[in-house]
């Protein structure tokens, strides 16, 4: 995949995984996929705060909320693709390695890869997702109504 | 005359040694990790999150088990890191609407369209110790049923279809920030809400319980509480588009509240609203309580003189960190400003007394009670 034809949808899809991912997982899995490529930083990881922000009414006019951490970097393969890794938290190693298959992505290695990190997360965040929304849907009310018996 | 005292290094080094050593407590227990607070006391570090305004749960956690679970001292902990930190830039307003609710619930619509969902809730329980939690057992497991559907419509959205409750007006307005600009008077509600949602939990309890006792009377029904996970999506500005870079539990609150209606607006409903960091109901009810009231000279209501109305005084004394600030500064040596004090006191003393024995020989006293005032 080149640069000109780099579907952005896909790869917001990607750096949006990567980022959520736990950073544990993404290492095993990473680590698995083997063959760390070469790079140099553009930008060294760094932490900083993002500020979040609600809406009155959940609607309507935006307030600041607070902050969250974030960590971010940019770096760039022997190669020539600039991979960017955005990722809560303050986990740089975490940012690296986003950063890293996002940079790989852009290369003949994003089959191998899609296969074998960006699935098998995707596949453990939908279970995680679907395991919480199983025990909400447990906890909802049946309600239910008394016959009083009247004619 | 300002005098300059050293001294108190052996003294501070030795406190602060003896601190850690009481902050691990009998070293035959077993120590606190991080993982376990933020997973086992996770409400105290949601309330840490909210306070200290930051979104960090490891933080949070270490923040609570540095300040021995003193949960003001560990906000303290975080808002100090928070000034640290270079700001990256702000996320797209979250969207509520769009949240994986782990509960939701509603104190209005019995059969609201995706039902009463009463998640992992104190609700309903007797309230009464478990002993049982002190022995170690098996980890308990929750119950499953099918999915529910990835969104939950809102329910104050079927009182506006019918135009029944006062409409929010949409708007990208770019809000105030109180973290980088000195809060001032009026404030306006995003200012308000920002204060309201990182302050103390106990303070915002109490306006709240201030105004449904009748101090601005404002005894709301819960329209829907719900909370849940929603994505937080920021501008990459060397990419040119949004990506959505992680996740945050957030508690939000909907109150209805009766309104009969002004010269120019017909009788409907209004809202407060509320929306805290982590699992926050008891804050995140408050808040809303506390933003109706505050929301009553844009609703054309009577100022009524309650402290739940009052913006200044409400958002002057949210904040625990300015308060425990400037109460606690009073312990911390004042040696020269009592001394100053003191002489004061012993010379006015003096000097009524001079004055009685003097008007016992037919002389009057009152500039002696002028001088003390």
């Amino acid at each position: 995949m080149t640069g000109t034809t780099l579907d952005i949808e896909a790869r917001k899809g990607w750096m949006s995984l990567l980022a959520k991912a736990p950073p544990a997982r993404l290492a095993s899995l990473f680590e698995e996929a083997g063959a760390r490529p070469g790079f140099t930083w553009l930008r060294p990881p760094e932490v900083g705060g993002v500020m979040l922000r609600g809406r009155m009414g959940g609607t309507g006019a935006p307030f600041n909320m607070g902050e969250m951490t974030v960590t971010r970097c940019a770096l760039k393969l022997a190669t020539g693709e600039v991979g960017h890794g955005y990722v809560q938290g303050r986990d740089r190693a975490h940012a690296e390695r986003a950063a890293l298959v996002d940079a790989l992505m852009q290369t003949g290695r994003a089959d191998e890869l899609r296969a074998t990190v960006l699935a098998p997360l995707e596949a453990e965040a939908l279970v995680a997702r679907t395991s919480r929304a199983a025990k909400a849907a447990a906890t909802r009310v049946d309600f239910f109504t008394m016959v009083r018996g009247e004619d | 005359m300002y005098v300059a005292v050293k001294g108190g290094e052996r003294a501070i080094d030795n406190a602060h040694a003896w601190l850690a050593e009481e902050r691990r407590g009998d070293p035959g227990v077993g120590e606190l990790t991080v993982p376990q607070i933020r997973e086992q006391l996770s409400l105290a570090v949601n309330r840490v999150m909210a306070e200290g305004s930051l979104y960090d749960p490891d933080l949070a956690a270490l923040a609570i088990k540095q300040a021995r679970g003193d949960m003001i001292e560990a906000i303290f902990l975080i808002r100090a890191y928070r000034t640290t930190l270079p700001r990256i830039g702000h996320a797209k307003p979250v969207d509520t609407g769009a949240m994986a609710c782990d509960r939701r619930i509603s104190a209005t619509f019995k059969d609201v369209p995706g039902g009463q969902v009463l998640g992992p809730t104190f609700d309903y329980t007797h309230r009464l110790i478990d002993f049982a939690l002190a022995a170690e057992g098996e980890a308990p497991r929750s119950e499953q049923a099918d999915p529910l559907p990835g969104t939950m419509p809102r329910v104050t959205e079927y009182l506006n279809l019918d135009g029944l409750i006062q409409p929010e007006a949409p708007s990208d307005d770019t809000p105030p920030d109180m973290t980088r600009q000195p809060m001032e008077f009026p404030a306006g509600r995003s200012l308000r809400l920002q204060a309201l949602t990182r302050g103390d939990e106990g303070f915002v309890l109490g306006m709240a319980y201030s105004t449904q006792r009748g101090y601005a009377k404002n005894h709301p029904f819960v329209g829907e509480l719900r909370i849940g996970t929603v994505a937080v999506e920021i501008d990459i500005p060397e990419l040119g588009f949004a990506v959505e870079i992680g996740e945050v539990v957030l508690t939000e609150c909907e109150t209805v509240n009766q309104f009969t209606g002004s010269k120019t607006e017909p009788a409907q409903f209004t809202r407060g609203y509320g929306l805290v960091f982590g699992q926050s109901e008891r804050k995140a009810i408050s808040m809303a309580l506390v933003d109706r009231a505050l929301r009553w000279a844009e609703l054309g209501e009577d100022n009524l003189g309650a402290p739940a109305q009052d913006e200044e005084f409400v958002l002057s004394h949210a904040d625990n960190i300015q308060a425990t600030g400037f109460l606690e500064h009073i312990k911390l040596p004042h040696y020269v400003d009592f001394q100053s004090e003191l002489e004061l006191v012993r010379r006015l003393r003096a000097e009524a007394q001079q004055a009685g024995t003097s008007a016992e020989s037919g002389g009057t006293a009152p500039q002696s009670v002028e001088a003390a005032e």
